[in-house]
Formats: C-alpha cells, sequence, structure tokens
C-alpha cells in the first residue's frame, strides 16, 4: 500500500527510522518491547520512592495523588500522541487549557453550574482546535506557526477575560468532583476521566479506520492521499481532537484547582510533547503509542511526586527531568534500531 | 542592596536637589529665605491641595496577574485624585523592547516625571538612564534598576522582610511548642525575591531554637501550581504546625489543597495581600491565619512622590526639602486583629 520511503521532515536529512516493512505490520512487536521498558522505568522509580519514603510514597493517598495529578496533563497528551503520529504538532494546547479554564470560570459561565462550566471548557477546546484545524488543513500553514499562533493569541485572550484575576470556582458540584468524598472505590473521579479518556483513546487509534488514516498521514501523507484518504479532513479532525482533549483537561484542572486562571496550563506543550516521546512516539509521525504516551506521563509525575516527598528542590528537579528524556530517547533508539 | 542603593543615590540625590532647587525657584514659597526656622516648619511638602501641574508617564509590565493589576489600579486612582496631576500611560507589556520604545514616547513627550515598573530591571537601566539624561526624574517602582544612576527615587516592597515576619509571627505563635515543625511553600525558585523571601524566613526562624523547617516546595505563583506543590507537601509531611506560603495567588491552590486532604492540624500564613486571603482571614474559618503584605499601595505612593517632585516638594511629615532616594515599604503582618484596615487594599 505505502511505499517504504519516508520522507526527511526535519531538514537534517536524517530519515526517520521507518525504513523495513510498514510501520503497522511490526507495531505490535515494538509496542510490546517499549510498553515493558517503561513499565521497568516505572518499577525503578516505585522502588526508589519506596526506599527513600517507606511511609509516605507507600500509600493509597500517595497512589490517588499521583493519579490525580497525572490526570490533567495525561488528558492533554492523548489528543498530543493523536496530532503528533499524523506527522503534527500542537504547540497550543497549554493556551488552550489556560483560555477553556478562564472562559468556564467566568461569573457570568458559572451562574449555569456545572454543565455550563462542563460545556464551555469543551466548547471552547474544540473551538480553538477546530481554528487551529482550519488554518493547517485549508489555511495551507505549518502545524508549528498555526499553534504556535494559537498559543499567543489564545494566552491573550484569556489574560483579557481575567485580567490577570484568580477566578475562584464557587460551584460544589464541580469542586466536589476533586474530594475524597466523592471517589468512586477509592478512585478519584478525575482519574477515571483520564483512565476513559485513555481506553478511548487507545481504541481509536488501534482499532478503527480513523486510527489507520492517522498513522498512514503520519507515515507519508502523500501516499496516504494517493491511497484515498482525504489528507486534509483527517488532520481538521486530528487537531479538533487535540481541542477536545485540552477542553476535558481544563475542566478536570478547574476540579481540581477550585479556579480558572490565565496562568494555567503553563507549558503543558512540552510536558505532553516529552511524554509522547517517551512514550515512543515518533516525532516524525507514523507512529505512536497511546499507552506508552500515558505511562510517560505516570513517570514524569511519579518523579515529581518522589522529589517532593524527598524534599529535593526546584533545580534538581529540572536536571533530572532533562536527564531522564534524554536516557528515555536513547534508549528508544536503540529498541528501535534492534527490532 | 539597599545599602549601596542609598549611598550611590545620595550623592545622585545631591544632583537632584540642585534640580530641585531651580524648580522650586518658580514657585513663590522659596525656602532659603533667611528664616531661621526649622526645616520641617518651612518645607514645602506635597498635600492634598492642588499644587503645579505635572505630568507623570507611567509605564508598567502587563499586568498578568492580580498584584500587578492592583500596583495599575493604586496608580491610576491616585492620580486621579488630583486635579493637576495628568497621566500619560503606556499600554503594559512585558516586552523589553517593547517597553523600552514606550518609555522613550514618553520622554519625547517630555513628560515632567517618570514612574516605571520595568518588565525586567536590569533590561531596561538603560532607559532609565536616558530619561535621567534628558532631564526627567524617574520613579522606579519595586523592579530595580542595575544601576542607582537610572532612578532619582527607588520604590518597592521588601522580600527579605516579608519572610522576616513571616517566621516572626510563626515564632510567636509557636514559641511555647517544643520541637515545632514548619514547612515552607515558595515561589518561583529562578526569581532573585524567592530567595530573598527564603533567606528571611530562615533568619527569622533562627530567633526560635524549638523551630525547625522540614520542607521546603517552590510552586510558580499559579492556582495550579500552588494545589500540586501544596498536596505533595502535605503528603509528606504528615505533622507539622505551621506553613508560610510565599504567595496569596498560589495559595488559593494551595488552600484547595489542604481542605481536599482534610486537614486542619496546622497554621498558615500567606503572602502579598489578595482580598481572598483578608477575607479567609477575617472569616478565620480555616487554616489561613494571616498574610505578609507586598503591598501594591506602593504605586499610590510612587505616583505622589512624583508629584512632590514635579513640584519641587518634599514628603509631609519628614524634614528633609526633597523627596527620599529609596523607599522601601514594609511587610506588614495581617491578621484577624488588623484585617479591616487592609481589606480596601487587597487585590482580586
Amino acid at each position: 500500500m505505502t511505499q517504504h520511503v519516508s520522507p526527511p521532515r526535519d531538514g537534517t536529512g536524517k530519515a526517520a527510522p521507518l525504513d523495513g516493512p510498514p510501520a503497522w505490520r511490526v507495531r505490535l512487536g515494538r509496542a510490546d518491547v517499549r510498553t515493558l521498558t517503561l513499565l521497568g522505568v516505572l518499577a525503578v522509580l516505585v522502588l526508589i520512592g519506596g526506599i527513600t519514603q517507606p511511609d509516605s510514597f507507600l500509600d493509597t493517598h500517595n497512589l490517588q495523588l499521583v493519579l490525580t495529578q497525572a490526570s490533567v496533563i495525561g488528558v492533554v497528551t492523548v489528543g498530543m500522541t493523536f496530532v503528533i503520529v499524523s506527522g503534527g504538532i500542537d504547540l497550543s494546547v497549554g493556551a488552550i487549557v489556560a483560555l477553556s479554564s478562564v472562559w468556564a470560570t467566568t461569573v457570568a459561565t458559572q451562574e449555569y453550574g456545572f454543565a455550563g462550566i462542563l460545556f464551555t471548557a469543551i466548547v471552547v477546546g474544540v473551538g480553538c482546535g477546530l481554528v487551529n484545524g482550519l488554518l493547517i488543513s485549508f489555511g495551507g500553514m505549518v502545524p508549528f506557526i498555526a499553534t504556535l499562533a494559537m498559543l499567543a493569541s489564545a494566552r491573550g485572550l484569556a489574560l483579557q477575560i481575567t485580567d490577570g484575576r484568580t477566578q475562584v470556582v464557587t460551584v460544589p458540584s464541580v469542586l466536589d468532583l476533586a474530594e475524597r468524598d466523592s471517589y468512586v472505590l477509592g478512585i478519584p473521579p478525575l482519574v477515571l476521566v483520564f483512565a476513559a479518556v485513555t481506553v478511548v483513546g487507545w481504541l481509536v487509534l488501534n482499532r478503527t479506520t480513523f486510527g489507520r488514516r492517522t498513522v498512514a498521514v503520519g507515515g507519508n501523507a502523500e501516499a496516504a492521499r494517493l491511497a484515498g484518504i482525504d489528507v486534509r479532513r483527517q488532520r481538521l479532525y486530528l487537531y479538533l481532537l487535540s481541542g477536545l482533549c485540552c477542553g476535558i483537561a481544563a475542566f478536570l484542572l478547574i476540579a481540581l484547582a477550585g479556579s480558572g486562571q490565565n496562568t494555567n496550563g503553563n507549558l503543558y506543550e512540552l510536558d505532553a510533547i516529552a511524554a509522547a516521546i517517551i512514550g515512543g512516539t515518533l516525532l516524525t509521525g507514523g507512529r505512536g503509542h497511546i499507552i506508552g504516551s500515558v505511562l510517560g506521563v505516570l513517570i514524569f509525575t511519579t518523579i515529581t511526586n518522589i522529589f517532593a516527598l524527598n524534599n529535593l528542590q526546584t533545580d534538581v528537579q529540572q536536571i533530572a527531568k532533562g536527564a531522564i528524556i534524554v536516557a528515555a530517547v536513547l534508549v528508544q533508539r536503540r529498541t528501535a534500531s534492534t527490532h | 542592596m539597599t545599602k549601596l542603593t542609598s549611598r550611590r543615590g545620595l550623592l545622585f540625590g545631591a544632583a537632584a536637589v540642585s534640580a530641585g532647587a531651580v524648580l522650586t525657584g518658580c514657585t513663590s514659597n522659596d525656602p532659603d529665605d533667611g528664616d531661621d526656622k526649622a526645616a520641617a516648619d518651612t518645607q514645602p511638602a506635597a498635600d492634598d491641595k492642588p499644587g503645579k501641574p505635572v505630568t507623570i508617564g507611567y509605564a508598567g509590565p502587563q499586568a498578568d496577574h492580580g498584584w500587578l493589576n492592583a500596583v495599575n489600579d493604586q496608580a491610576k486612582k491616585r492620580a486621579e485624585k488630583y486635579s493637576e496631576i495628568t497621566m500619560e500611560i503606556t499600554e503594559g507589556s512585558n516586552d523589553t523592547a517593547q517597553q523600552i520604545g514606550q518609555i522613550e514616547t514618553l520622554i519625547n513627550k517630555k513628560v515632567d516625571v517618570l514612574v516605571i515598573l520595568p518588565a525586567d530591571g536590569k533590561a531596561l537601566t538603560q532607559v532609565g538612564l536616558k530619561a535621567m539624561r534628558a532631564g526627567i526624574p524617574v520613579i522606579n517602582l519595586d523592579r530595580i534598576f542595575n544601576s542607582p544612576q537610572a532612578y532619582r527615587c527607588w520604590v518597592g516592597g521588601d522580600n527579605y522582610g516579608m519572610g522576616l515576619n513571616a517566621a516572626h509571627y510563626i515564632g510567636e505563635k509557636l514559641k511555647d511548642k517544643p520541637n515545632a515543625k514548619v514547612i515552607e511553600l515558595a515561589g518561583i525558585d529562578n526569581l532573585e525575591l524567592t530567595q530573598q523571601r527564603t533567606q528571611g524566613f530562615d533568619d527569622g526562624l533562627k530567633n526560635y531554637p524549638n523551630i525547625k523547617k522540614v520542607a521546603r516546595q517552590a510552586a510558580e505563583f499559579t492556582v495550579e501550581s500552588g494545589q500540586s506543590k501544596m498536596a505533595q507537601l502535605l503528603q509528606a509531611q504528615s505533622d507539622f504546625d505551621a506553613l508560610w506560603n510565599h504567595d496569596d495567588d498560589q495559595g488559593v491552590g494551595a488552600l484547595r489543597a489542604i481542605e481536599q486532604a482534610g486537614r486542619d492540624d496546622f497554621l498558615m500564613v500567606g503572602g502579598a495581600g489578595a482580598l481572598s486571603a483578608f477575607q479567609a482571614i477575617k472569616a478565620d474559618s480555616g487554616v489561613l491565619k494571616a498574610t505578609v503584605l507586598y503591598p501594591p499601595t506602593m504605586a499610590a505612593s510612587a505616583i505622589d512622590l512624583a508629584r512632590a517632585l514635579g513640584q519641587g516638594k518634599g514628603v509631609s511629615g519628614l524634614a528633609e526639602f526633597e523627596i527620599p532616594s529609596t523607599v522601601t515599604c514594609y511587610s506588614a503582618v495581617v491578621d484577624k486583629d488588623n484585617v479591616d484596615q487592609y481589606m480596601s487594599t487587597g487585590f482580586k
């Protein structure tokens, strides 16, 4: 179906390691190795956490805490994974989360209660995604530029709405979502949403035509077009999807932090991209793993948690985060070349 | 920093005095008319009565959080209070190049006095120098320029003092408790002000040998980061007596995390002076018992100083003929007893 030629996208002249048979045929094997590697990393982290802070780390509350903190960025990362698999990038996710969260927490919106906040958060997210998608698919803009423009203007609009003020949420039913009383069998509702998004994301990417089209567009857009895929429409849908994920994440964040602020979602784009890359999604497109991305998010959140519990300071945390990204990508290269 | 500033500032102040003397020469009440009265009696101090018209150029950063918003509001409201003051306000910008351009425009317009809250103090030093050389005195608000030659007067907050006063408040509350434990939720770690606040806090706690700081994490002045870091701190420390949070904005998130964890076994002190914090302190229903000010009213004071400077007057209540070269605002502790007095200065 597709030719096994992956055109260099980054201009370095280095082809992505996609040579050999089409990606979809060996995806499972690679995914298994990668998932195991990531689970191994996570296991090592849990071991480190358990040894350094046996009381506070190995504790139900802490597990709930880590998963809750992973939920917001996790949902964003699932959307980001789709975009990256298609060979695109969405730099505007953090800004969209910020805009959705402030639009959904204005006094006017809060009057409509739970439904009003949820509806606004999602519609604003999807709306921003739609603009991104239209600019990229039909405006012929490079994703990097289009979403960079969205990053700037969405943050600007968020600032204009809030005037720099913190919008505190006073709707009890929204706040309750992040309270211990509402945990379902010990699982916070936010984590349930994260899990649902992950499962749906995995099914869509791996078990539907939509998912196969996404991979095809990312692997070789021209070949995908020749094979009869409406590449432009597919891209439009993908940025819509990313926007939708941002809207959901914004709602979770509103419940968690109990407020909307124009500084919300700061640098989410980098966190989401980093988690996706660690999880084995190729930045050049054509291959990606939802489970890997989610594990990437969990690894980052667990590291942050262990650092905080051990009272290590920001500088050490940042150095370690950088080192882990490098290490993970190096490992990924090895596994990719040996397979 | 302040010492260095004031010494060099004095030298410069002397130059400004002569400039001031020329200006005062234009008004009718010349202080040097041979009387032997004390300076305090004869000095033309700024008061509420309208004086010589003064145009003040005001350049601030983009008000992207509550405190900066309050600063801009305070400046505008203060200027409206005086009929003889005309304000030239630039659109707030966080872009250094853009702010430099805006200030250069104000210099070209030949405003009488400039009040500048730089987006980045170091980066805007040159334009401060340029204004001063053009004969326009600069009131440098809060974020300090690199060189004292770039401003006539610096007005700002006391970050070290915030930490110190927070430590003293907590220390007095816990002084009878043996082996008391304290934790700190700091602001953005790579800002100098965060380091100063932490230094002040640590120095203050040294006065209380029974108190030990057991943990510190840095958030990012945002609600989201406050919630996240506080949740982890609460998980890490199952038992402590007091918490100092550097910033009331991130404090909204911290309080949320405390509520989610169902904890109420400690006292919390905030920082900056947000309205929501004042209201919580007044209601006295949660852990938040006090907050340490970083007063946005400093912007109103900057306008007052600019007006006095423009009219060649000193500050009422001080003996000098001219305004001071540095004013460091006190980081008062606001608790239930005095919160009413500060309520109107709280920012959203």
